[in-house]
């Protein structure tokens, strides 16, 4: 017995494979001579290809942005609150394409596929990428769509960096850029999250340098470790306060250390990192991590964003989360100082959320509304 | 289109820079667009308003201007727009010398609060004045600093900014007796300002 599907969703959808057969040369240096790019999409491009709206995952995020796979999914895709039918990016009017970048684990081409000159997977082998790869990679899929100019590239956190960067490698394929809950680069406490993470994979004994599958194993409790502690960041303490308090699950105060207490806390976070380690390639982690912290807008616009920005030619709307503390407000405001500087089209809001860094995924009355209003602006003749 | 607009507009040149403090929901941001191609930018906190904004299609920022404008570089604007606004801020006196670092050219509208109704009010009823100009009662009233408009000029004068036009607009009341009197009957004063 299953339920309708809700009537606000995209409903039933099926991911498609497209296999790019142009070589990529990655910034690595290294070329990929073909590819897999796995996506998803959700109404109808018009005869112009004139209303395609590019989504771009964030760190753990996949193709699977809105609707269902199958009647019986308990959950919806990852931004089913953003992306349907009457929503901010309303499926009515636009036509988007969600995928799952290069080097992920959800079916495009990563480390855990297999390499065709060895006959076995990846692994640690597999090329790094930077994020300018995925958004090239990105074009290949746009050339292969038949879309040769985006109504918009939208995306939040890491997804964001992509979107900018989308800006400045393709000025001439983007129409907007949304950056949500984004950063012109990471700053060292952000790295240093990162890097504890990268280190609890690496010094799982299953991790076998990056050759786990090789070795029929995979380095659970270590990707478990590392999904706990982003976790952690993503939520404000003012949530885990609400959420969790110092409730216990078990145990008691009571009889002290013979009988180990256990917090509600404690038990959420192994079972977020538990089911993560489980569906999730500790090698996509590193990549993606490794992706985020090399990022830096202006690096090679002389460290200015503004020089950057210059060479952008679409409108830009930015928003940033008043509890998110993993990409706070001010990595937003300076993205935005940058672009009035470069004199860009740019709106921007702060939208007041208890919910940390997760808040751009969640429903939220004006950050639905700024950005409904932004997107219903976007004209898609 | 509120009177004040009507008449600062006269002093914005096409296809300028403009920067509009506390803008509202972008009327103003969007008349000077469609009818002098001024292209800018517009600040404002009120969530409502930056949704208007943004549906207006108006480019909005969501800052606080107690907050300063830092964030903006020395003469990077035409033209700094502050409309009915100046009496709410923290700081006034700082508002003004930032908006005239960033602007070559400044726009300021604000109430009179020496306009005989209120000094009526004040003088007879006891009572800080409420009516029709100034709607709030005293504790909820976002309008921290009010002056009148022979404060304001004692302030340009002590800090040395040039007085380009001013003008007094009345809606309620009679315009003669505003221009006869400004400062007795002006209801709102317009200052195009420079330094």
């Amino acid at each position: 017995m299953t339920t309708p599907l809700p009537p606000e969703s995209v409903g039933l959808v099926t991911p498609r494979t497209a296999l790019l057969q142009q070589p990529l040369t990655l910034a690595c240096g290294r070329t990929l001579d073909n590819y897999e790019l796995v996506y998803e999409t959700y109404g109808t491009l018009n005869a112009e290809g004139s209303n395609a709206v590019l989504i771009c995952h964030a760190l753990s995020g996949d193709h699977h942005a809105a609707g269902y796979h199958t009647e019986s999914d308990r959950k919806p895709g990852w931004w089913n609150h953003y992306i349907g039918p009457g929503k901010a990016i309303d499926t009515n009017r636009f036509y988007v394409v969600s995928l799952n970048n290069l080097g992920g684990c959800s079916g495009s081409t990563g480390p855990s596929s297999i390499e065709p000159e060895t006959g076995s997977p990846w692994g640690a082998r597999f090329p790094t990428l930077r994020v300018r790869d995925w958004v090239h990679a990105q074009a290949r899929l746009a050339d292969h769509l038949g879309i040769n100019q985006w109504a918009a590239v939208v995306g939040g956190s890491l997804g964001g960096m992509q979107a900018m960067r989308w800006a400045l490698e393709y000025p001439n394929r983007i129409r907007h850029c949304i950056v949500i809950a984004s950063a012109l680069k990471l700053s060292a406490q952000n790295i240093a999250f990162n890097e504890t993470a990268r280190q609890a994979i690496m010094s799982d004994p299953n991790f076998f340098e990056g050759d786990y599958l090789a070795h029929d194993t995979y380095p659970k409790s270590g990707l478990a470790v590392a999904r706990m502690i982003g976790h952690i960041t993503y939520l404000s303490d003012h949530v885990m306060g609400e959420k969790f308090g110092r409730d216990l699950r078990s145990g008691s105060f009571e009889q002290g250390l013979n009988d180990l207490v256990e917090f509600q806390v404690e038990s959420y976070l192994r079972y977020q990192g538990d089911t993560f380690s489980d569906k999730f390639d500790a090698n996509t982690y590193i990549l993606m991590t490794r992706a985020l912290d090399y990022f830096d807008l202006a690096r090679e616009y002389n460290d200015d964003p503004a020089e950057a920005f210059r060479r952008a030619q679409c409108g830009f709307y930015v928003a940033s989360f008043s509890t998110d503390w993993r990409f706070p407000v001010e990595r937003s405001r300076e993205i935005v100082d940058a672009l009035i500087a470069a004199d860009k089209s740019v709106s921007y809001a702060e939208i007041d959320s208890p919910y940390g860094h997760d808040a751009f995924l969640l429903p939220n009355e004006h950050y639905e509304q700024t950005f409904r209003q932004y997107m219903a602006r976007i004209t898609t003749e | 289109m509120r009177i004040d607009f009507n008449h600062l507009q006269q002093w914005i040149g096409e296809g300028s820079r403009v920067l509009d403090l506390g803008c509202g929901d972008g009327t103003l941001l969007k008349y000077l667009r469609d009818s002098k191609q001024v292209n800018g930018y517009g600040l404002e906190i009120d969530p409502g308003q930056i949704e208007a904004c943004i549906g207006l299609g108006v480019n909005v920022i969501n800052q606080n201007l107690d907050r300063g404008l830092g964030n903006f570089a020395d003469k990077s604007f035409d033209t700094v727009l502050m409309t009915q606004a100046l009496q709410t801020m923290y700081f006034p006196h700082k508002v003004l010398d930032e908006m005239l670092r960033v602007g070559k050219e400044c726009i300021i509208t604000f109430p009179n609060f020496g306009h005989y109704k209120a000094r009526f009010h004040l003088a007879f009823r006891g009572r800080m004045p409420v009516s029709d100009l100034l709607p709030y009662e005293w504790y909820n009233t976002p309008n921290i600093h009010f002056c009148t408009f022979k404060d304001f000029e004692v302030l340009c004068h002590e800090k040395h900014i040039n007085v380009l036009n001013r003008q007094v607009v009345n809606e309620r009341t009679s315009q003669f007796l505003g221009n006869l009197n400004p400062n007795l009957f002006g209801e709102t004063a317009i200052y195009h300002l420079s330094k």
